[in-house]
């Protein structure tokens, strides 16, 4: 098997087929920075800072013109509202290369957009707009795994119908007089697909996370979160009360470790046992590209009897040989996960998020929810869209559009990783993973490629601090069912031609590693 | 030379040893000694169990029993069965399979059943698609969104607007982002669930002033003032600033902004106004409570709104100067790390502000309905009133609370049941939901009555009539 598989990818099929838990291959890298590349980007960032000090001088002195919004006259007396060096990062790095986010579109967010053109004439301070716009853009940078961002189709036509019969609006909460009976379809359909007895729908996928974790835990209760989990799992945490733990991002042997320890130890200081312990992960992690390791986490949960929250918002839709997300993937039991969380945003184009699971949780969260009670419901027509794709993901609506859209998504991600992986770059994440993160590692580099992609009409997505540490801005490729064969070549052969230009080549022949780090850690006695 | 350098230097020691007192000897003395001891102890280790033998370690995980994910809830808790709408929760409303007039929904302005809306939203729908598939980061922005948020902002007469994608996320994400810990927010009792969801995750010092008691609110400044004085280094870097809403949604009364705005420029504290209920309800033009009041808008630091009320679609904005709104583009959490806003319900707020923008007339339209409401739910035997004359969604509360939560509470499947009479009787009333455990200050239980433009004088008759006959009957 080493022999056949490209020099580059370290093989870790042996170690995560832990005692056969593992019903197929788990191929993950996470390439290590090489070493004068690091040590490059350091010396970038710090000739950007001491430029950033030489230009807020020169600002504060009036020597140059500052752009910068400014307080009113009449508050000038009352304590700022900014510290100056909170803004600093903001003012000087995140302002040159501004243009690289935020870019308006007008169209179809589907596999090819239209750009709104928008210039700058005082280095990104303000944008003004040409009128014009910048046609098929290849698009890598939406979520839009199964292609369902379309305007027309039997989705658009049913959400057009709602449209007209029941407006946009609802203007009531769930629990008041906002539940209508799309909503109870909905929900029965969310449960249908996931192979859960019950589930609940909500307006907002962060908003899902951040209302619901709190009702679920609290006080005496210990979260064990993965060090990369998304903003709004963290903010539900928080709010929650409960004490939280983190342990290193995928990695078993450190859960094992927190989960023993909290056992034993129980509670801080009056070593009461903890009421509840509860694991929260992601399915696909889409900074990384990484699948969360369900197998042996669901292992983990039964052994120390801890509850598992899975957010599957990258990979539902995605992944697995039906569309049903990570728990399909892995071949395993959707009752051994607690409570299953996702969002309608990515696979199914629409809106809002779900939470199925037994239904004794779906009716606690049905009276105690902070969503039911406070938050709108969702639209309809968003509503009818969700239900319309999903329909057709589980090849319901009479098509085999739905298996032959999964199928495609499968063959674009692995045909593209490949590729990339091929031409030298460095990829991160399990080769399964429609999210593709492409290190760049250097500042300069990723203002330049989002420039030179667009300018060769493909839209990409380029991150930086503070969402990747600091050293590791990477862009980010989102395949896409709705792209073709001829789409990807045509970005691949773009990206090679960037890739040389910005010398972006960085990978390097491995020293034939048989173990990834990240996976196989020493104990440390 | 160097050798009778360094000579001199010792013999310079040697004096100085002997010249010392004795007590600086002794002290130096035990002190190198204690250093010694030091080195040589054994490390401290912090108190683990690290005399538990593995084997004690495992039969400890093998007793350990977690509570159950949730507790049981019995099948007949109020809030367990939702009411089911079939169909549009327009004017005339399907509740349980019963057409019944709305006085429910938060429709003040009639524009959910509106045609031009949802034809605008159908061309939009027509052009873009349902969802966004992304952050506003990441090609999420369209430019309806940019649409939006320019008439917003003109229409409220400020510099910049931001959207949301979700009404609740607007304030609970705005608070969070200028006011962090150590910081000081002055909040009113009554502030509802979202500001308190906002605060929580601000991790700031939280002063809760009593409802609309302004002289309250100035002994805390003052208190806080002299706090100040004791230590004005921290003082000069601790944020401080008043969260009120503009039409309270849990006790439909108004805030008094004129002294507010006293308050704000004595003290230096910077004022956040929630203008969910008030936004297309109060001010000549619909443009809320400052317009009500004819204060500057640019005294308010912040104005956040949701779309969800008068504006009859979906997300929420913040409106106000440039220099305080732009912030929230790198720092509102639910701006940054969350999907955009469909562009079909942005499509429809922008219409949903073109009819307000033509049309002023129905903002005084609304107030007189509010009136004469208002008017007609006097004198119910058992419930009072609770709510401005002009605010368009009122409470009906227990006329003699009893004082005790208990009490009141046990009351609560009355109030059940004159709702349920009253959609008995075609009349769509809803109680007014709280979530019991969380809520800071909780609202007495109460009947939520909601006035929309849509109501003709004989259906507000009919209401009327209707709760009194239910109340008669039930609250004996």
């Amino acid at each position: 098997i080493a022999s056949s598989l490209p020099v580059s990818l370290p093989l870790v099929y042996p170690t995560a087929c832990n005692g056969g838990l593992y019903s197929r291959p788990f191929h993950e890298s996470f390439e290590e920075t090489p070493m004068l590349v690091a040590v490059l980007t350091y010396m970038g960032y710090g000739i950007l800072t001491i430029f950033g000090y030489l230009r807020d001088f020169l600002r504060a002195w009036k020597i140059e013109r500052c752009h910068i919004a400014r307080e009113r006259e009449e508050q000038k007396d009352f304590v700022p509202l900014y510290q100056d060096f909170e803004n600093f990062y903001t003012r000087n790095l995140y302002m040159r290369i501004r243009d690289s986010w935020n870019r308006p579109i007008c169209s179809v967010p589907g596999a090819k957009l239209d750009l709104a053109e928008r210039v700058s004439h005082d280095y990104n301070w303000t944008f003004e707009y040409t009128g014009r716009a910048v046609k098929d853009v290849i698009n890598m940078g939406s979520y839009n795994y199964l292609g369902f961002a379309e305007n027309s189709g039997a989705c658009a036509e049913a959400a057009a119908n709602v449209t007209l019969k029941y407006g946009v609006g609802v203007c009531s909460t769930r629990q008041e007089i906002g539940n209508l009976d799309r909503h109870e379809e909905l929900e029965k359909l969310v449960a249908k697909f996931l192979g859960v007895e019950s589930a609940m729908a909500f307006g907002m996928g962060f908003a899902t996370n951040s209302m619901n974790i709190p009702a679920l835990t609290g006080k005496g209760c210990l979260i064990l979160s993965d060090e990369l989990n998304h903003a709004s799992l963290v903010l539900g945490a928080r709010l929650s009360g409960s004490s939280i733990r983190i342990f290193k991002h995928n990695n078993m042997q450190s859960l094992e470790k927190l989960l023993g320890d909290a056992i034993v130890n129980g509670q801080p200081r009056t070593h009461r046992p903890w009421k509840k312990i509860l694991i929260v992960v992601e399915g696909i992690y889409s900074m990384e590209g990484s699948i969360v390791r369900l197998p042996e986490v669901i292992a983990l949960k039964k052994k120390y009897k801890a509850f598992l929250y899975l957010d599957e918002a990258h990979s539902i839709g995605a992944l697995g040989t039906s569309g049903r997300g990570v728990v399909d993937y892995f071949g395993l039991d959707p009752r051994d996960v607690d409570i299953m969380m996702g969002t309608f945003t990515k696979s199914f184009g629409a809106a809002g998020g779900y939470i199925g699971g037994k239904k004794e949780l779906i009716d606690y969260l049905r009276t105690h929810s902070h969503s039911a009670v406070y938050a709108t419901s969702i639209s309809p027509p968003v509503a009818e869209q969700i239900i319309t794709s999903m329909k057709c993901i589980m090849g319901e609506d009479g098509t085999t559009l739905g298996c032959e859209r999964i199928r495609q998504l499968a063959e674009n991600t692995i045909y593209f990783r490949r590729r990339l992986q091929e031409m030298g770059f460095i990829i991160y994440g399990n080769s399964d993973s429609p999210v593709v993160p492409m290190m760049l590692y250097m500042p300069a580099k990723i203002g330049a490629f989002g420039r030179e992609m667009l300018k060769r009409n493909i839209g990409v997505v380029v991150v930086g601090f503070p969402a990747t540490p600091i050293i590791e801005s990477r862009a980010r490729f989102c395949v896409s069912a709705a792209h073709t064969k001829e789409m990807l070549d045509v970005a691949l052969g773009v990206i090679g031609e960037v890739g040389d230009l910005l010398q972006l080549r960085y990978s390097r022949p491995s020293l034939d590693r048989p173990f990834d780090e990240t996976t196989y850690e020493e104990s440390e006695h | 030379k160097m050798a009778s350098g360094q000579q001199w230097v010792l013999v310079e020691m040697v004096q100085a040893f002997y010249e010392a007192p004795a007590y600086h000897l002794i002290l130096e003395g035990i002190l190198i000694l204690w250093i010694v001891r030091l080195l040589f102890s054994k490390t401290y280790k912090l108190q683990e169990r690290s005399d538990l033998t593995d084997k004690e370690k495992e039969e400890l995980i093998e007793e350990w029993q977690p509570e159950p994910l949730v507790p049981q809830v019995s099948k007949d808790h109020p809030s367990l069965k939702y009411d089911v709408v079939s169909g549009p929760p327009s004017h005339k409303i399907i509740v349980n399979g019963k057409e019944c007039i709305n006085f429910a929904s938060f429709n003040f302005l009639g524009l959910l059943d509106n045609e031009r809306v949802k034809v605008c939203a159908l061309a939009s729908l027509q052009k873009y698609g349902v969802g966004t598939c992304g952050p506003r980061g990441f090609y999420g922005t369209f430019d309806v969104h940019l649409e939006l948020e320019e008439r917003l902002a003109k229409f409220m007469r400020t510099e910049e607007a931001i959207i949301y994608s979700y009404g609740f996320a607007t304030i609970a994400s705005a608070i969070p982002a200028y006011s962090k810990r150590g910081d000081i927010v002055f909040v009113d009792e009554a502030a509802c669930f979202s500001i308190q969801k906002g605060l929580q995750a601000s991790r700031s010092v939280i002063k809760y002033f009593k409802h609309n008691d302004m002289e309250d609110l100035e002994r805390l400044l003052k208190e806080q003032e002299v706090e100040d004085q004791k230590n004005p280094r921290k003082a000069r870097v601790t944020r401080r600033f008043i969260v009120v809403e503009g039409l309270y949604i849990n006790t439909a009364d108004v805030c008094p902004l004129p002294e507010l705005v006293n308050l704000k420029y004595k003290y230096k504290v910077r004022i956040f106004l929630e203008e969910s209920m008030s936004f297309g309800v109060l001010g000549e033009h619909g443009r809320g409570v400052t317009e009500h009041f004819d204060v500057n808008i640019d005294d308010i630091d912040l104005i956040s709104a949701n779309m969800e009320n008068a504006v009859a679609s979906i997300g929420g904005f913040c409106c106000g100067r440039s220099f305080v709104i732009d912030h929230q583009r790198l720092s509102g959490q639910g701006y940054c790390f969350s999907a955009s806003l469909p562009p079909m319900l942005a499509a429809a707020a922008i219409e949903a502000l073109n009819i307000m923008e033509n049309d002023p007339d129905i903002f005084t339209i609304l107030r007189e309905k509010c009136r004469h409401v208002h008017k007609s739910l006097q004198g119910i035997p058992g419930l009072k009133v609770v709510g401005e004359p002009f605010a368009p969604a009122l409470h009906l509360q227990l006329e003699r609370s009893s004082g005790s939560r208990e009490t009141d509470m046990k009351m609560l499947p009355q109030h059940l049941l004159v709702c349920f009479q009253c959609l008995d009787r075609q009349i769509a009333v809803t109680q007014a939901r709280y979530l019991d455990k969380e809520e800071k200050f909780l609202p007495s239980p109460s009947i939520r009555v909601v006035v929309t433009i849509e109501q003709t004088e004989v259906e507000i008759e009919k209401a009327a009539n209707c709760i009194r006959e239910a109340a008669l009957a039930i609250l004996k």
